[in-house]
């Protein structure tokens, strides 16, 4: 039985940082699409060439209000829940509901309905 | 000083885009870590609902005709019916999941309207083409809310309902108000600005 355990915490912790790394990367690809579309598509700036422009045309920017989104989500959405995925992952229901769901117990459950078929 | 309507379009997709992305998050760390913080919660049902509330000046300001006030008229509601049911599922004022029913009719109603109130056909110039594939997308990814009612613990249909949100997004970034689509620009359209 512990050595189930053993052998499983490795797997769930590979799936934990798995599952901070996908978070904590969304914000930083958001904020990059948008720097390359301002890089592809120069012209949507309307910052790089103000003159004449209206109010309009200088506040909404695409490719800024991507990187405003990205930039949103990282610094509002994805840090404090990096922090409480950590916090959940180490807390004792946590690491229940790991140890629960490494049991081979679908395997228990199964064989002795095959063995009766 | 009335913002362009592929402006409107553009903020739009802001909030779309910020919208799948708190969805993207939840069905990644899943509902138990993405409620530890009561604010956190409320955030995306309280975004689509402010959504909501907001197509209501669209629908105000940028009435071309009959069909495009009804259109935006219906988006309002749906959006802020759909919003306002999962505030009350996570307040937990709502119990019953039937109430997550709501989402699809908003995708159902939203697909529908973009269609509808689209007159021109596909290659008439961009915008036309970007709202019968928004419409077309809106009723297909219907079913995913739908899935989701029965299914609401789906990691996979979670993070497909999340992606509808940016692939919309990204469809209603690349709005114009008179462009071409793939080369096709009808003579009656117009002249294209920048």
């Amino acid at each position: 039985m512990s050595s189930t355990y053993v052998r499983s915490l490795p797997v769930a912790r590979t799936h934990r940082n798995r599952r901070a790394q996908a978070i904590s990367l969304l914000g930083p690809l958001t904020v990059a699409a948008g720097l390359v579309w301002a890089i592809v598509q120069p012209y949507r700036l309307t910052l790089l060439h103000p003159h004449g422009q209206g109010f309009w045309w200088l506040v909404v920017e695409p490719p800024l209000l991507v990187v405003v989104a990205g930039l949103f989500f990282a610094l509002v959405v994805a840090r404090p829940l990096l922090t409480d995925l950590e916090e959940f992952e180490a807390s004792p229901r946590a690491i229940d509901a790991r140890a629960g769901g490494c049991k081979p117990a679908r395997h228990r459950r199964t064989s002795p309905t095959r063995r009766n078929a | 000083m009335q913002p362009r309507a592929e402006m409107v379009h553009w903020m739009f997709a802001t909030g779309l885009l910020v919208l799948g992305l708190c969805l993207l998050a939840e069905a990644i760390v899943g509902p138990e870590v993405w409620r530890a913080r009561r604010w956190r919660a409320y955030l995306w049902p309280g975004l689509a609902f402010a959504m909501g509330v907001l197509m209501w000046p669209v629908m105000t300001f940028f009435t071309n005709s009959a069909i495009h006030m009804y259109a935006h008229g219906s988006w309002a509601e749906v959006l802020m019916l759909a919003g306002g049911a999962e505030l009350g599922l996570v307040h937990g004022r709502l119990k019953s999941r039937w109430w997550r029913l709501t989402m699809p009719l908003a995708f159902a109603v939203t697909g529908t309207a973009f269609i509808v109130h689209e007159q021109n056909t596909w290659f008439f110039q961009r915008s036309a083409f970007l709202h019968h594939l928004l419409g077309w997308t809106f009723l297909i990814a219907a079913v995913i809310p739908l899935g989701l009612v029965f299914r609401p613990r789906s990691a996979a249909l979670q993070a497909s309902f999340a992606l509808v949100f940016v692939v919309v997004a990204t469809m209603l970034y690349c709005d114009r108000d008179l462009a071409p689509v793939f080369g096709h620009l009808s003579p009656l359209a117009g002249v294209p600005h920048r």
